[in-house]
């Protein structure tokens, strides 16, 4: 019964979806005031259909029921309960109906902002988009689809997938993904209004930053749990469902440089929205990679050409009418400010075209292999060295830019005197970078290079700050200055310090760590990066639904005695799948990282350990890089009366 | 000018769209055998520790048959084994195993553990036999027709989708083709 209700939610949703996309805008052009008023609260409606759908889908996983076809894929009587209501969006369809509440989510969001044509129009390419989508579940992926008889018992989620990161990784990715719609949706209403403007600018930024916020914390925790979960040490694979996640985070980043552009000097308006409409449609692009198969990874839970093809019919109809339009409209745009090369609005260009440029490279790097397949039939992976080689020199070239374009000024500014302003972060990023070439050496100098350059890049940032709240006056005169500055500003700081540390982290885990391997019996020492592990004992441990090879190992640093942990293989007997728990111990300055393989036969078991420097890093760095942009999406506090030197240097 | 660089985009993303199209049609974990409609490579292989029945190319010869290429090092043969022992339950149909690159004793006792589905089984420690069936990895599967030449390969473990939608009907029409 459950089942049916929500399938039927799941078509009234449909319904008021579709309505949501034409009539309002009927209205909006009839200047009905009344049915345009619809398009609010057809949004509200369908937040909450797909909310009691969604609610129907988590009780049948809750209560195990095993008539739904959906719960015996991906469920199991004996799963731990947390990952009985998880693997609601575990799975393929059930992760299409998490991706519709969250569109129904933002089309509230929209649905609550000041009336207005622009939210009318905005609602109905919004609603468009949900239509398409709860039309992909009902008629490709019915997530209620039932199955008779019942089962005896499920067939358990895939162990990989059981995992607290993996509980909250979709669904921020999803946010991120989906929040780009919103801001889809307002250039798709900014096209056909002809208007693309301050107003359209302050609307469409907080969206634009709350799905890059999302998108960075889902990123974040999509490479926490590859390094935690897959035992291999690393953080980032350039698997091609990774890069898909990637490539609308570096469009958005670009987008949300521009947007500030646009609102500020009412420029680059053809370009802020062309990226707008590029954010969503390598999001959809993502969605496609992964629910279609197209691409082999380890993300890909099924080939099914199907549903491949619903998809790339959405997305055809999405991107191509939503270029059509561009072509069509975006030619109507007239710039209004001028400005000249060296200043904020030129580093912000600089800016974007480097962005731009890496998201074309990781495109590439991910679609080559299809490119080629299709066209010779050969088979070919595009690999971590290719990303390497072209990513790298741009993100430096990027970290490069980031200082002078922190410091310049809007419309006019003096490159000269930017450079010398930055100065003390030039200085600053020399000591780093000898420090790292000292520590590290003879590991790669680039890498120290790379360092150095972060550490210029967050030192321009924070020489700004400094200078805005006139830090070597007083104390109290600095505090109220800094309250005084525009919420945007500070959130740019913390953003772009966050960066930085996000890149000496990376640097950290990626290069300069240290690796060994070694056959264990009990007894048997590993070393790496100054820890030493002593294998204990070495127990099968029986879990919930899995039995666990359990490795203890005493650990001591310089011959320091520390405390016991433990790394485990697990073997899910539904599944017939091992799953690896490394045992990592983690400090500020790095983490002693160990993975127990096979054992071989009288040998001992393969272990591998690895000093990893700085990973810490790059999860507080992309805490930073999404608390900064929480903070500049916060609205602006209630301007004071006026206080006299706050006139000066007018804030960005 | 400026009118028509608008365009660009638009036209840069049908010719993506065309492209993810033909792609779509394009399995990506197929590999194209150069073995197929080609009779069976020849070859006899000792059998396991354990076992009795070694495998050699007259045993499949004359049969329509599988023939599995496993380890039990390989984590994708172990999801692919309660498959392999439905179809044995099942199915009359001719199941032999070419043990990949094992060490003496490991594939018996992963048979042991697991169960044996198989007919006959090879032992194929230095991976020669594998080379002239043009294996990559285990676990790969050949289904060969009555007059022995290989008629499919799977490249990955089958699973039941993949037994039922793809393997079955080749050996179903294999079975007709034989009894005319």
């Amino acid at each position: 019964m459950i089942a049916e209700l929500g399938n039927f939610a799941l078509i009234v949703a449909l319904m008021a979806a579709l309505w949501q996309a034409v009539f309002p805008l009927m209205g909006a052009v009839r200047r009905d005031r009344a049915l345009a008023a619809g398009s609010a609260n057809s949004a509200l409606a369908q937040l909450a259909l797909i909310a009691f759908a969604f609610g129907c889908l988590t009780i049948a996983y809750a209560q195990s029921d095993f008539s739904v076809a959906n719960v015996v894929q991906n469920s199991h009587s004996a799963k731990p309960f947390v990952y009985k209501l998880t693997g609601v969006w575990g799975n393929h369809e059930g992760s299409m109906l998490l991706w519709v509440l969250i569109l129904a989510v933002f089309g509230a969001a929209v649905a609550m902002t000041r009336a207005g044509s622009l939210k009318v129009v905005t609602l109905a390419a919004q609603g468009a988009i949900a239509a398409a989508f709860i039309a992909f579940i009902l008629f490709t992926s019915n997530p209620f689809e039932r199955v008779l008889p019942a089962a005896s018992d499920g067939m358990d989620l895939n162990p990989l997938l059981q995992d607290p990161g993996l509980i909250i990784h979709p669904p921020f990715l999803y946010l991120g993904y989906v929040g780009y719609s919103v801001t889809f949706a307002y250039a798709i209403a900014g096209l056909i209004r002809g208007r693309i403007d301050a107003e359209w600018a302050r609307a469409v930024r907080p969206f634009a930053l709350a799905a890059w916020v999302f998108l960075t914390i889902g990123i974040a925790i999509g490479s926490w749990w590859a390094y935690y979960e897959l035992g291999w040490g690393g953080f980032w694979a350039w698997d091609p469902v990774e890069n898909a996640s990637f490539m609308p985070w570096l469009a958005g980043t670009a987008f949300l440089h521009s947007v500030r552009v646009v609102e500020k000097r009412g420029a680059l308006k053809v370009w802020t929205v062309l990226l707008a409409i590029l954010a969503f449609s390598l999001s959809l692009v993502g969605t496609f990679l992964v629910r279609s198969g197209i691409l082999t990874s380890v993300h890909a839970f099924a080939v099914d050409p199907e549903r491949g093809m619903f998809i790339l019919a959405i997305l055809a109809l999405a991107i191509g009418g939503a270029l059509t339009l561009f072509a069509l409209r975006a030619g109507a745009l007239r710039a209004e400010g001028a400005f000249q090369p060296a200043s904020r609005e030129g580093a912000l260009i600089v800016n974007n075209v480097l962005l731009v440029t890496m998201t074309a490279t990781v495109f590439i790097g991910t679609f080559y292999p299809l490119f080629i397949d299709v066209l010779t039939g050969e088979r070919l992976t595009v690999g971590a060295p290719y990303f390497n080689a072209v990513f790298a020199p741009l993100t430096l070239l990027l970290l490069f830019a980031m200082a002078p374009g922190a410091v310049l000024a809007w419309k006019k500014g003096r490159l000269g005197a930017a450079f010398r302003q930055a100065a003390p972060a030039a200085g600053a990023a020399a000591v780093a970078m000898i420090i790292a070439l000292w520590m590290t050496w003879p590991k790669s100098a680039a890498a120290a290079f790379a360092a150095g350059l972060a550490v210029w890049a967050g030192g321009g940032a924070l020489i700004e700050l400094a200078r805005r709240v006139d830090l070597f006056s007083s104390p109290k005169r600095s505090l109220a200055r800094f309250a005084g500055l525009p919420r945007s500003f500070i959130g740019m700081t913390i953003a772009h310090v966050g960066m930085a540390v996000v890149i000496i982290g990376a640097m950290g885990a990626g290069v300069w760590r240290t690796e060994t391997v070694r056959l264990m019996n009990i007894g048997d020492v590993i070393s790496a990066g100054g820890y030493e592990a002593t294998l204990k004992s070495v127990d099968e441990v029986q879990g919930p639904n899995f039995i666990s090879e359990t490795a203890t190992f005493d650990i001591s640093r310089n011959g320091r005695q520390l405390d016991s942990f433990a790394a485990e293989r697990r073997y899910y007997p539904v599944r017939q799948m091992q799953t690896t728990e490394a045992a990592i111990r983690t400090t500020f300055f790095g983490d002693f990282y160990l993975s127990v393989g096979e054992r071989q036969t009288e040998a001992g078991w393969a272990v591998k350990a690895w000093y990893n420097p700085l990973v810490l890093w790059l999860w507080l760095g992309s805490g930073l890089l999404a608390l900064g942009g929480v903070v500049a999406a916060l609205p602006a506090a209630q301007r004071k009366p006026v206080q006299s030197p706050a006139a000066e240097g007018a804030p960005a | 000018m400026s009118r028509l660089f608008l365009y660009l985009p638009l036209a840069l993303f049908a010719l993506l769209a065309a492209w993810f199209a033909v792609g779509l049609r394009h399995d990506p974990s197929r590999i194209p055998s150069v073995l197929i409609d080609k009779p069976l490579p020849e070859f006899s292989l000792p059998a396991i520790e354990g076992h009795d029945n070694a495998l050699s190319s007259e045993n499949i010869v004359g049969e329509v048959a599988l023939v599995n290429v496993f380890a039990s090092w390989c984590v994708p043969c172990a999801i692919e084994h309660p498959q392999l022992m439905k179809i044995a339950a099942e199915e009359d149909l001719l199941i032999t195993g070419i043990n990949w690159k094992e060490r003496p004793g490991d594939g018996a006792a992963w048979l042991r553990r697991l169960g044996d589905p198989y007919n006959y089984i090879g032992d194929d420690a230095d991976g020669r036999v594998a080379i002239d069936f043009g294996v990559t990895g285990a676990p790969e599967t050949f289904v060969v027709g009555h007059d022995g030449r290989i008629r499919y390969k799977q490249v990955g473990p089958i699973t039941e989708q993949i037994w039922t939608e793809d393997i079955k009907p080749v050996v179903d029409q294999l079975r007709k083709e034989a009894e005319k």
